[in-house]
């Protein structure tokens, strides 16, 4: 836990970075499998990324549908009902 | 129409769809070689042509309801359903090029499946031209109507019946092992039939946005 918020501080400050570096990061923590990591996305081949990936653009793209919908029906009140807006 | 102007059936749509794309995606499917993982093509090329075949269904329906009751609603509801099926078809032929290319080598050859359903699309995109050629609303309406139906009555035997009297390399067709082979394995069923419904009711939904269009700006037309 500690080695991560390390290096997650060294992104994104510059300052960590000035300091020279309390802990050095080695490949042999990027092999480290004794901790845990958002490991079921990580699986297969990541395969379970692309899925999430292609189901955000149908969620998305349907909800594009969703809100052109809508506006047709505004449309649609506002021709039955043109004095009300 | 009032059905359309509900919501209800547009969410089963969404869940529908979305149950093929995680389900199709994950769930479990036959080990079948060449084919490999692209099985699941099943659930997206092979849905876009059976939810084609319904939509220029419902089309022909609405041109021969023109034909007998010469309402002008039915004329617009054919065009706009047979507008999403071709709409479909050409979806259809795009991923099973994409599909035919690394399963049967090549993305056009020569298939007589491949070839029959490129001809059906282009009588319906002749359907659209002539449709787009004639300017009087009623002969416009009524002659599309009835090229309609021939054009349904082509579909058929082009899809359905000239592939299986040659070699085709589609599922069911020619000297190929009926779609049975692996389409009707109960594991497929349970993504490929939801997928069919989820996709073609995608696709009402679609055409239900441009009758409702149309219907529209024929209000405006008329109030001015």
């Amino acid at each position: 836990m500690k080695k991560l918020l390390i290096i997650a501080c060294m992104l994104f400050s510059i300052e960590l970075m000035a300091q020279d570096g309390k802990y050095k990061v080695t490949d042999a923590d990027y092999d480290n499998d004794k901790v845990e990591m958002a490991d079921t996305m990580r699986s297969n081949g990541k395969i379970y990324v692309v899925v999430g990936v292609i189901f955000i653009l149908f969620m998305g793209i349907t909800f594009y549908l969703y809100s052109i919908d809508k506006k047709v029906s505004a449309l649609e009140k506002e021709i039955e009902n043109p004095q009300e807006q | 129409m009032n059905i359309l102007k509900k919501h209800w059936w547009k969410f089963l749509a969404l869940a529908l769809v979305s149950y093929a794309i995680l389900g199709g995606l994950l769930l479990e499917v036959p080990r079948l070689a060449i084919l490999n993982e692209t099985i699941r093509n099943l659930y997206f090329h092979v849905t876009m042509w059976f939810g084609m075949i319904i939509l220029l269904l419902v089309s022909v329906i609405y041109s021969i309801l023109y034909l007998s009751k010469g309402k002008n609603e039915y004329d617009f509801r054919a065009v706009e359903f047979a507008n999403i099926g071709i709409l479909f078809g050409v979806l259809g032929i795009i991923t099973g090029m994409l599909w035919a290319t690394y399963t049967w080598g090549e993305p056009w050859s020569g298939d007589a499946k491949q070839n029959t359903s490129a001809i059906a699309l282009l009588i319906y995109l002749a359907y659209l031209v002539l449709r787009g050629s004639i300017e009087d609303e009623q002969q416009r309406a009524r002659i599309s109507a009835i090229y309609n139906i021939f054009a349904f009555a082509a579909l058929i035997p082009l899809l359905f019946i000239l592939p299986r009297l040659t070699d085709s390399m589609h599922p069911g067709n020619g000297g190929n092992p009926g779609f049975n082979y692996y389409d009707l394995d109960d594991k497929l069923r349970l993504v490929f039939y939801p997928a069919v419904v989820g996709w073609t009711l995608l696709g009402v939904w679609l055409v239900s946005l441009r009758v409702r269009l149309k219907e529209i700006a024929l209000k405006l037309i008329n109030d001015n």
